[in-house]
C-alpha cells in the first residue's frame, strides 16, 4: 500500500481535516445532513449563471458539498457525483427532472468537473472522502456511483473501488444525456465525445473579453496619441481575438491557434492599413509606416489572444500548446515591437513638426 | 506545417491490454477504439493529454504526460521563472480545462 494511505486502512488521509468523524465505509453512521435539491432552475439560478459567465465574483458560484436528495430517492436509487460549481450542479439536477436520485457534490472549490478533474480536486481522494462523510454506504444498498465522464482525468476507478467499495460508472459527458443514459445504462459514442459547437464557444466570449479589459485602456490611450481610427483598430483587434476568433475557430485555415489568429488579424488589419495609407496630406514614408504598424500590431494582438484561447478549447494538448508557444510567441513579439517602433516613429515625426 | 498538435506524449502498449474497454469510455475524443481482442489506438493525434485513460487503465498499458493545454498559464509560469509543465494557475471557466 502506498504510504499516504497507510495512516488508516479505512480512513484515507486527505489534504483538509475532516469535520465529521471518518468511519469505515461499510455501515458507518451518517454524520452529515442530507440536503434537498429540486430540478427547478429559478430566476436567481439563471442570474447566477449569467454572472458566472461574465466572471463576476468568479469563486462565489458554489453549492455546499455533500449529499443531496432529488425527488424521493430510495436505497435503490442511482447516485450521481457532481462538482460544487453552480453551473455543474444545476445542469445535473435540472437534467434529472422527474427522476428520484442522490447527488453527491464534491468540493471542487467552485470549479466545474472537467477543470477540477484536471487539477485533481475532482479526484479520487475527494470522492472517497465524500462517500464516507455522507455515509453513502448506509444510504443506498447498491454499491455504484455514476461519475461524469469528464471527471475521469481526476478519478482512478480502481482506487475508488478499493478504498470505498463503490464501483465507478462513467456516465455521459453532458448532463442532458443522463435520462437516456439511465434508461439504457450505456453511453453511446456520441454521448462520450466532447464537441465544441458554436454555442459552447460563444458562451466563453464574455470571460475572454473581461480578461482582455486592460487592452481597452490601451485603446483609450491610443485615441489621444494617434486618433480615433487607431483606437478603433485596437478595439477591433481585441474584439476579433476574444469574440470573432471563438466564433470562426473551425473555419479559419491551419490547425495552430496562433496562425489562425495571425490570419484573422491580418484580415482585420487590412481596412485600417488602407485607411491609414490613404490619409490625405500624409507623406509617402509616413503612409507606409502607418500601414505597416497596423499590419504588424493587429495580427500580433489577435494571434496572442487566439493562442490564449487554447485553454478554453476542448481539444488542445499541452505538448501542442507548448510547441505553439515556442514557435509563435517570438514571432508575435517581433511583430509587436516592430509595429510599435513604426508607430513611435510616426509620433516622433508629428512632434518634430514634419507631419 | 502550422500543426503543433500532430504528436503527443500518449504511449499505448497494446501487449498489456486486457480489453476492459475503460479507455474507450473515458476518452472524450475517441482516441481509442474497440478492436479484435484488444483496444486499438484509432486517433492518436486527437489526444489532448487529459490523462483519463492512463488513470483508469487497470494494467498500466497507457502512459501520457497529462496536463492542461493552457497557453496563458504556461506563458505566465515561464515569465515568472517557474516550470511551464507543472504550473497551471488559469482563472478558467466552464468549458476550459484550466480551473
Amino acid at each position: 500500500m502506498e504510504p499516504e494511505q497507510s495512516a488508516s486502512a479505512c480512513c484515507p488521509r486527505t489534504t483538509e481535516p475532516l469535520v465529521s468523524s471518518c468511519g469505515c465505509s461499510t455501515g458507518a453512521p451518517r454524520t452529515e445532513e442530507i440536503e434537498t435539491a429540486t430540478s427547478t432552475i429559478t430566476f436567481a439560478n439563471r442570474l447566477d449563471h449569467a454572472l458566472a459567465r461574465w466572471k463576476w465574483r468568479r469563486s462565489d458560484h458554489r453549492v455546499r458539498p455533500g449529499l443531496y436528495r432529488l425527488g424521493s430517492p430510495t436505497a435503490e436509487s442511482p447516485v450521481f457525483a457532481s462538482a460544487n460549481y453552480t453551473l455543474s450542479f444545476d445542469a445535473v439536477r435540472s437534467a434529472l427532472a422527474g427522476i428520484d436520485a442522490w447527488i453527491l457534490v464534491l468540493d471542487t472549490k467552485g470549479i466545474n468537473v472537467w477543470c477540477a478533474a484536471g487539477k485533481g480536486t475532482f479526484g479520487t481522494d475527494e470522492l472517497v472522502r465524500r462517500i464516507e462523510s455522507a455515509g453513502l454506504a448506509s444510504v443506498v444498498r447498491h454499491r455504484s456511483i455514476i461519475v461524469p465522464q469528464l471527471g475521469a482525468p481526476g478519478i482512478s476507478s480502481l482506487e475508488v473501488a478499493r478504498r470505498s467499495g463503490f464501483a465507478v460508472e462513467y456516465g455521459p459527458v453532458r448532463a442532458r444525456d443522463l435520462p437516456e443514459y439511465l434508461r439504457t445504462r450505456t453511453a453511446t459514442p456520441a454521448m462520450r465525445r466532447v464537441e465544441f459547437p458554436i454555442a459552447d464557444r460563444l458562451v466563453l466570449a464574455p470571460v475572454e473579453l473581461v480578461a482582455a479589459l486592460p487592452m481597452f485602456l490601451a485603446a483609450i490611450v491610443l485615441w489621444f496619441l494617434a486618433g480615433p481610427i487607431a483606437a478603433l483598430a485596437a478595439v477591433s483587434a481585441v474584439l476579433a481575438g476574444t469574440v470573432l476568433f471563438p466564433v470562426l475557430l473551425p473555419f479559419i485555415p491551419t490547425r495552430d491557434f496562433s496562425t489562425k489568429g495571425l490570419l484573422l488579424g491580418l484580415v482585420v488589419a487590412l481596412p485600417f492599413a488602407f485607411s491609414f495609407a490613404a490619409t490625405p496630406g500624409l507623406p509617402g514614408w509616413a503612409a507606409v509606416l502607418a500601414a505597416v504598424a497596423a499590419l504588424l500590431l493587429v495580427p500580433a494582438v489577435v494571434s496572442y489572444l487566439a493562442l490564449n484561447f487554447t485553454g478554453s478549447s476542448t481539444f488542445t494538448s499541452r505538448t501542442g500548446v507548448r510547441k505553439e508557444i515556442f514557435r509563435y510567441v517570438p514571432v508575435m513579439a517581433v511583430m509587436a515591437v516592430t509595429g510599435a517602433l513604426a508607430g513611435l516613429a510616426l509620433g516622433a515625426g508629428r512632434l518634430a513638426g514634419v507631419l | 506545417m502550422f500543426d503543433s498538435y500532430s504528436e503527443t506524449s500518449l504511449r499505448y502498449d497494446a501487449g498489456r491490454c486486457v480489453d476492459c474497454g475503460r479507455c474507450t469510455q473515458v476518452c472524450p475524443h475517441a482516441v481509442f477504439a474497440e478492436g479484435p481482442g484488444r483496444v486499438e489506438l484509432a486517433r492518436p493525434s486527437a489526444c489532448m493529454e487529459c490523462g483519463a485513460c492512463a488513470r483508469n487503465c487497470p494494467v498500466e498499458a497507457i502512459t501520457v504526460q497529462s496536463g492542461v493545454g493552457c497557453a496563458w498559464a504556461m506563458i505566465s509560469a515561464a515569465l515568472r521563472g517557474k516550470d511551464m509543465d507543472t504550473e497551471c494557475s488559469c482563472g478558467g471557466d466552464d468549458g476550459t480545462c484550466c480551473g
